[in-house]
């Protein structure tokens, strides 16, 4: 292993300041006691925190992000993973196309999908209601799901289920009691990774969603093209956090570099 | 594989798809084509949208209209040089990751590519608080005695956020077929006396050339149509082609006109990215001799 030199190092550090910078300004800015955005300079205050949770209209749209994401990250894995497992298992005319379609909400702009489903739930009568918002988030997290877990069901060593299946197991039993559990690590990989992006996916929802049913990022988006406040750095903070938390857990189930950068 | 069998298992096949293919053909397929049929629908500013009745003109206005062209324009621009940028950084960031010793190159490996899970709100949000009239740049050019410079709602505000919000998926590729760079060919070309430069550009740029292509379409693809970032960080008057169609959208509620630009906007962007994709195939194969 051949070492970097000074000037690499340098480069290298102003790129990890470079990424770090805004999110670091953000967490500190949330702390300060003025009503500026500023540093803590003359200590640190919690104000702006309590100011967040003094917000009902940011209350309930964290709920509704945390439900939204939460139930649409499950419907999404309850789908993909049987796709998953027809794609990788079984040899069928169309299973290439298929492929694609499932995977294609990734090069697909979150934009045109937005502008897409907000002409269907119009037409529908429907726009801004809950669980429509919550079928086109599935959609748009299912690749995530997907591409882990056929990742997971190609590794997968097929002759414990043959023999299994030899042993007269059925179909169900085959599925829960080997196939799921040596696939468990891409299907909570995938979760978590379809949770994240659920959670903070705006351009889409923001224009299917209603006052009622607004998300986070998308109450977020609204506020600070009207006003910049601390409060802002507060909800952000909080956001940081709670991603950071979730990053741990998928680094914990999946490995945070294998889902980044693919095996390693 | 007899017939039988080859009819269960594709049978199977579809079964474990079913409940994703509904999904995707009722919310994926067609929406899209619903958008399709609406950008060619008459909109009159009084009665709205009307169904049954088609025109080319929203098409027409696109290009012919100089703001329409304008706003095409500057997302091009500002999209290409981010890519460039990515790619300027991107490059020599992966490399040096790369040489890196093993509890460190996980380490900022991560720190550099999670804020890609962060939301994109949060981080605009962290660049205007930097680059704000009163923001922490200015705060410091003031300190050290200098004036304040104008730098959020510029073309500079957010290409500079684009390529905070982009650099992760310029790295990923690059950094993927990085990993498939043999060392020993490296080591052979300084032992056979290459200086390093030349170590650069004949062993590792040819190596890391499809990443950085498969990178550029994806940076390319995304700041083309990127919403939140140009919206916080431009202001009312700095227009990308994403913003613009949620104004037509949401407030002069000109459906088919929006629609309209979101299907070239679709468009411009497949086109982009299976022409880029036929190139580096093209030029891959050629690299490997067949």
């Amino acid at each position: 292993m051949s070492k970097n030199g000074p000037l690499a190092l340098s480069f290298h550090a102003l790129v990890v300041v470079f990424m770090l910078a805004p999110l670091v300004v953000v967490c500190l800015v949330a702390f300060t006691p003025e009503n500026t955005l500023s540093l803590p300079t003359s200590g640190f205050s919690l104000r702006w925190f309590y100011a967040v949770f003094e917000r009902k209209d940011f209350i309930d749209s964290f709920y509704n992000s945390l439900i939204l994401a939460f139930v649409a990250a499950s419907l999404a894995t309850v789908i993909a993973v049987p796709a998953a497992l027809a794609i990788t298992r079984y040899q069928f005319p169309g299973r290439g196309f298929l492929n694609g379609l499932f995977l294609s909400p990734i090069i697909i702009p979150h934009l045109v999908l937005g502008v897409a489903m907000l002409r269907l739930f119009a037409l529908m009568g429907v726009n801004g209601s809950f669980t429509w918002l919550m079928f086109a988030h599935v959609v748009v997290i299912t690749p995530y799901v997907l591409r882990l877990v056929i990742a997971a069901a190609i590794g997968v060593d097929r002759s414990a289920e043959q023999a299994a299946e030899s042993l007269g197991a059925s179909r169900f039993t085959l599925f829960r009691q080997i196939t799921l559990p040596m696939i468990l690590p891409g299907v909570a990989g995938g979760w978590l990774l379809a949770f994240i992006n659920s959670f903070d996916e705006v351009t889409l929802s923001i224009f299917v969603t209603a006052p009622s049913t607004q998300t986070l990022p998308v109450r977020m988006y609204v506020y600070a093209t009207e006003s910049i406040d601390p409060m802002m750095a507060a909800v952000s903070a909080l956001v940081i956090a709670l991603t950071a938390a979730t990053m741990i857990l998928l680094d914990r189930v999946y490995g945070l570099d294998r889902v980044l950068v693919g095996k390693n | 594989m007899s017939l039988l069998t080859a009819l269960r298992q594709g049978g199977r096949g579809y079964l474990l798809s079913a409940p994703a293919l509904v999904l995707f053909v009722g919310l994926l397929v067609l929406p899209l084509a619903l958008t399709l049929v609406l950008s060619f629908n008459v909109f009159d500013y009084e009665v709205g949208v009307k169904p049954g009745e088609y025109t080319l003109a929203h098409y027409a206005s696109l290009l012919s209209d100089s703001y329409f062209y304008e706003i095409f324009f500057r997302t091009f621009w500002i999209s290409a040089l981010v890519t460039l940028l990515c790619v300027v950084i991107g490059v020599p960031e992966a490399y040096i990751l790369s040489r890196m010793g093993t509890p460190w190159r996980s380490i900022f490996l991560i720190l550099i590519l999670t804020p890609l899970l962060i939301s994109v709100v949060v981080r605009a949000f962290g660049w205007s608080l930097l680059l704000g009239a009163d923001g922490l740049i200015n705060q410091a050019i003031q300190a050290l005695g200098g004036q304040p410079v104008k730098l959020l709602y510029t073309p500079f505000a957010v290409v500079i956020a684009l390529v905070h919000v982009m650099l992760p998926f310029m790295i990923i590729p690059i950094w993927t077929s990085l990993q498939k760079l043999d060392p020993a060919a490296e080591q052979a070309a300084l032992s056979l006396g290459a200086s390093q430069a030349k170590v650069m550009r004949l062993v590792v740029l040819p190596q890391v050339m499809p990443g950085v292509l498969s990178g550029t379409l994806i940076v390319f693809g995304l700041s083309a149509s990127s919403f939140a970032i140009p919206g916080l960080l431009g202001g009312r008057r700095l227009k990308m082609v994403a913003t613009v169609v949620y104004d037509q959208y949401l407030s002069e509620l000109n459906w088919p006109m929006g629609a309209t630009i979101a299907v070239a906007l679709l468009l411009v962007n497949l086109l982009v990215m299976l022409s880029w994709n036929r190139l580096v195939e093209g030029r891959y194969k050629k690299s490997l001799g067949e």
